[in-house]
């Protein structure tokens, strides 16, 4: 974990990367955006059964503006196009994306004029879940590896990167 | 009577065919008449609710009838030639009609030419056509005079085609929705 606990008055020793991955990988509070029969998969996975919450989901947010994790779960539409990348637009950094499903991350069956052909064609995405649905289990799993992801990330080294830039 | 008796009393020489299919009634009126049938067949008739209302694009099936047709005048003789009767409209809007009272179901057939896809708007008699006339518009193009709000109905506004005409490709033509932001600079 990367944390050292020193005797005496509960003195704690860790470098300010570890302490700020610690605290975002284990609060990723999701966007719940279902769009399909995936929508339901997800539910499953939010609700006491499955309970995502033990991760640190604990709180699905239906505004982006106070969201980590957008859980694509779902068919888009090339109608439905603007709304998703608005969507994403209007969540503030750092944020992450789960494509759910195989529309999500392909198109799946429907390979037709109306359908987009993967969300990664209008948005970054993190991690990719295929099956049709898959399994709330399956969802578990790729938050815990946007977990691993945010744990592995530099986010101190980033903001001096930019500081440099300009 | 029975339900065909009925119909034909009712319509006369509107009705230009019926077809008769797993007990289901189909009755085929000229376009332009769509209206004043629809109308009597409500009044007259108590054909009270609008089921659906639904397009056909039959340009494939016709092409295939043509060859096939071809091809069995070669293979008897080469007699009959110049006979080549002119293929029907290729469009067909539907009408599914259900009597509430008697518990019978109707079909009326419209045939719509591609040169000319017109036909009069049946909102007037039913507010529910409202939205299958825009899905028809939408997918076939054919434009529906008098209709209140005649949009498309599934794809977006600017969309160029007509997807479900059988000359669309499955795949669509790279048709593609982007999201601009209109700035405001001050």
């Amino acid at each position: 974990m990367g944390f050292q606990a020193y005797g005496g008055n509960g003195w704690l020793l860790t470098k300010m990367e570890q302490l700020i991955n610690w605290g975002r990988s284990r609060s990723p509070w999701p966007l719940p955006y279902g769009t399909a029969c995936c929508g339901i998969e997800m539910m499953a996975a939010l609700a006491a059964g499955y309970d995502l919450g033990r991760f640190g989901a604990e709180r699905p947010s239906f505004s982006p503006r106070q969201a980590d994790v957008l859980i694509e779960a779902g068919t888009i539409t090339k109608k439905m196009v603007p709304i998703l990348k608005k969507i994403y637009d209007q969540m503030a950094e750092p944020k992450w994306v789960i494509a759910m499903g195989a529309c999500a991350c392909s198109g799946g069956v429907f390979r037709t004029y109306s359908t987009l052909q993967g969300i990664d064609n209008v948005i970054p995405v993190d991690v990719y879940v295929p099956g049709c649905p898959p399994r709330p289990e399956g969802l578990i799993y790729a938050l815990m590896k946007v977990m691993e992801k945010i744990e592995n990330d530099h986010p101190l080294r980033k903001h001096a990167l930019d500081l440099v830039e300009g | 009577m029975s339900l065909k008796d009925r119909v034909e009393r009712c319509l006369g020489d509107y009705a230009t065919a019926f077809v008769e299919c797993r007990g289901d009634l189909c009755v085929e009126v000229p376009v332009e008449d769509v209206l004043k049938v629809i109308a009597s067949l409500k009044d007259e008739l108590g054909f009270d609710f609008l089921s659906d209302l639904f397009g056909v694009d039959n340009s494939v099936l016709f092409e295939k009838k043509a060859k096939a047709a071809k091809k069995k005048k070669k293979a008897e003789d080469e007699a009959l030639p110049g006979d080549d009767v002119p293929p029907p409209p290729r469009f067909e809007v539907n009408y599914l009609l259900l009597s509430l009272e008697r518990n019978e179901r109707l079909q009326v057939k419209i045939r719509v030419p591609e040169d000319k896809p017109e036909v009069d708007s049946v909102t007037g008699i039913w507010k529910a056509a409202t939205w299958p006339e825009r899905e028809v518009y939408d997918m076939y193009g054919i434009k529906f005079k008098g209709h209140p709000d005649l949009r498309r109905l599934l794809m977006w506004d600017e969309f160029p085609a007509y997807p479900l005409r059988k000359d669309y490709p499955l795949e669509g033509q790279g048709e593609e929705r982007h999201l601009s932001y209109t700035t405001t600079e001050s």
